[in-house]
């Protein structure tokens, strides 16, 4: 299309950009003023409300949450999870799609159909619940991995973009003597490196969030991942379940402190989106367009 | 491979069978490749499916699916003359009525907005705005809702006491939790959302809009006639999958902004389903809630998607 030169059009146009600009206004100063917060002392952000640039530089914050392992600990855990997490997830996830996308494989239909289902209707928390403390995950890392290794909707998207690779590629290399484990790991993965960088995203981010699972199946708060300790920290903002390594005559959480933790919990996120913001919204789509 | 060849000698009449055998043999390794990703399905999605039984069950953990006692329809009868049940029924569907509402067409309209917008620049970095908060988990959205809304020096009642207006009591008032549950969802979600409809968009023939605007259509026009139809049905597809969503609010969201002053208005079948059957020990009621709610999903989708195919549509299966 090209621009619309009309007084209307101009008008038009104008009070587009207006509004778009204030909506990514909206959507990104709340953040802003959380990082901005962090890095000031209590004092200045007791008088000067409105941050979003402090005057006085701080580490205060920073310094009062890893003064004792808690935070430390939490983020060792919440790491480890998000990595091992994600290798599991896409490992399990690459195999049932490439098997799912090969069109020779009887009873295919029905397994999509089972998959699908899941997406419509599930037994629901409880039943899930007795079925991971009977498999003894309870208190177990595994329980945040495990139960929800796999996303149907992941699954789909990757099966659909495995079934856009030129069958002859495969076929020859089964000429070659390749199996199917190598036709995937050498011919069908390496030309999927958009849709498997996207999906790896999707359920780094996932691990790294990972809340409902860790408060259903963690019951020792040492094993905590930074998203239930945040949430003690600030959605509880009450001293004493800051931590047991903390002395419990000290007052609540300052806001900067507060402000700090959300900091520490959202940087990895924050860190690894440029570099892959390109690739997901290309990878969002190729499942959803056509199914 | 020989066995499947010594039994093809042996039995010359059956070939269609013989041809399945030697194709299953062929494709042995993916086989191998599905069984740890069906073994994820059946253990965690299946037998919970069938762990549902419980719901008709007095269950006791000691006695396990098997030995515990069998009570009928019992919880069910409980739930629908529970008058606690009702409130949270009604808070579920009021929660839901406001996505429908409010949340559901402000993707369409933002995609809409930043289909006009002709410098790519700008399109990159609004987008690359919008969609962070999708990424950010609801603990983080909470706490930083509640770092901004709190009486104890959140930015947003300073800005009130500034502007001469009282302090809100934001997170402990009924009536704040519904407004602020649904600007959360917006804030998170909105910005998202529009990448299904701009991909929707960008698949639309720009001679349609060249021939509208030698008929003198405006940009208003171009979008009601234009746009809107070639959107219409990914719109209809994500109203359905939104549908079969009507009680699946997120449990972490509306549990953490969940507290003893809103519960009146907050508490919601999946926030009552974790508090009735895990804290309080309760599983076969809250498993017959989870039942009734995963149900009444389902009916909804299938529903929602017939209504569409008569409409025209393609729907969602």
């Amino acid at each position: 299309m090209v621009e619309d030169r009309t007084l209307n059009g101009r008008i038009f146009a104008f009070i587009n950009y207006l509004l778009l600009s204030i909506i990514s206004l909206v959507t990104i100063l709340p953040v802003l003023h959380v990082v901005a917060g962090s890095f000031t002392t209590s004092a200045e952000l007791a008088v000067k409300r409105f941050i979003l640039i402090p005057t006085e530089w701080s580490f205060e914050a920073y310094r009062f949450i890893f003064s004792t392992d808690t935070i430390f600990n939490a983020m060792g855990v919440s790491i480890g999870v998000t990595l091992f997490g994600t290798l599991f997830s896409m490992f399990i996830t690459a195999l049932m799609a490439y098997g799912l996308a090969r069109r020779d494989l009887d009873g295919r239909r029905y397994i999509m159909f089972l998959v699908v289902f899941t997406m419509l209707f599930s037994g629901g928390l409880i039943p899930t619940f007795l079925v991971v403390s009977e498999l003894n995950l309870i208190d177990s890392y595994l329980a945040l991995i495990i139960p929800t290794a796999i996303t149907a909707f992941n699954l789909i998207i990757l099966k659909n973009f495995f079934q856009n690779i030129p069958e002859g590629l495969e076929e020859s290399a089964k000429i070659d003597g390749c199996n199917d484990f190598g036709i995937l790991f050498r011919i069908v993965l390496p030309l999927s490196l958009p849709a498997i960088a996207t999906l790896s995203l999707f359920y780094a981010v996932t691990y790294w969030n990972t809340y409902l699972n860790a408060i259903l199946y963690l019951n020792d708060s040492a094993k905590w991942p930074i998203q239930v300790l945040l949430r003690q920290i600030v959605v509880l903002a009450s001293g004493m379940e800051f931590g047991a390594d903390l002395d419990a005559s000290v007052p609540p959480p300052e806001q900067t402190v507060k402000m700090a933790v959300i900091v520490v919990a959202t940087l990895p996120i924050l860190c690894v989106y440029p570099f892959i913001q390109k690739h997901f919204a290309k990878g969002a789509m190729l499942g959803s367009i056509k199914g | 491979m020989q066995d499947v060849v010594i039994e093809e000698t042996r039995v010359p009449g059956t070939r269609p069978s013989s041809e399945l055998k030697k194709r299953l043999w062929r494709n042995k390794w993916l086989y191998v490749m599905i069984t740890p990703g069906i073994l994820f399905f059946i253990i965690f999605k299946y037998i919970p499916m069938f762990g549902l039984v419980i719901a008709f069950q007095d269950f006791k953990p000691f006695f396990g699916f098997t030995g515990s006692e069998w009570v009928g329809l019992e919880h069910f009868k409980r739930l629908f003359t529970e008058p606690d049940f009702l409130n949270i029924l009604s808070n579920t569907l009021i929660l839901f009525g406001m996505n429908l509402f409010f949340y559901f067409p402000v993707p369409i309209i933002l995609a809409l907005m930043l289909n006009e917008v002709r410098i790519t620049f700008f399109k990159r970095l609004f987008q690359s705005l919008v969609y962070i908060p999708h990424f950010l988990s609801w603990v983080i959205i909470v706490s930083i809702s509640f770092v901004m809304l709190t009486m104890d020096g959140g930015i947003i009642n300073e800005l009130l006491v500034f502007f001469g207006f009282e302090k809100v009591n934001f997170l402990l008032n009924n009536g704040w939790f519904r407004p602020v549950y649904i600007i959360q969802v917006i804030w998170r979600e909105a910005g998202w959302g529009t990448i299904i409809y701009l991909a929707a968009i960008a698949s639309v023939d720009p001679g349609l809009y060249e021939a509208a605007r030698i008929d003198g259509a405006s940009r208003m026009r171009q979008v009601w006639h234009i746009t809107l139809p070639a959107i219409r049905s990914v719109i209809i597809v994500l109203l359905i999958l939104k549908i079969g969503d009507v009680l699946e609010l997120g449990f972490e969201h509306v549990y953490l902004l969940l507290n003893s002053m809103n519960r009146e208005v907050a508490e919601i079948i999946d926030t009552y389903v974790y508090t009735a059957g895990l804290r309080q020990g309760q599983f076969s009621y809250a498993s017959a809630i989870g039942f009734f709610k995963s149900l009444v999903g389902l009916i909804l989708v299938m529903l929602a998607n017939r209504l569409a195919k008569k409409m025209g549509e393609e729907g969602v299966y």
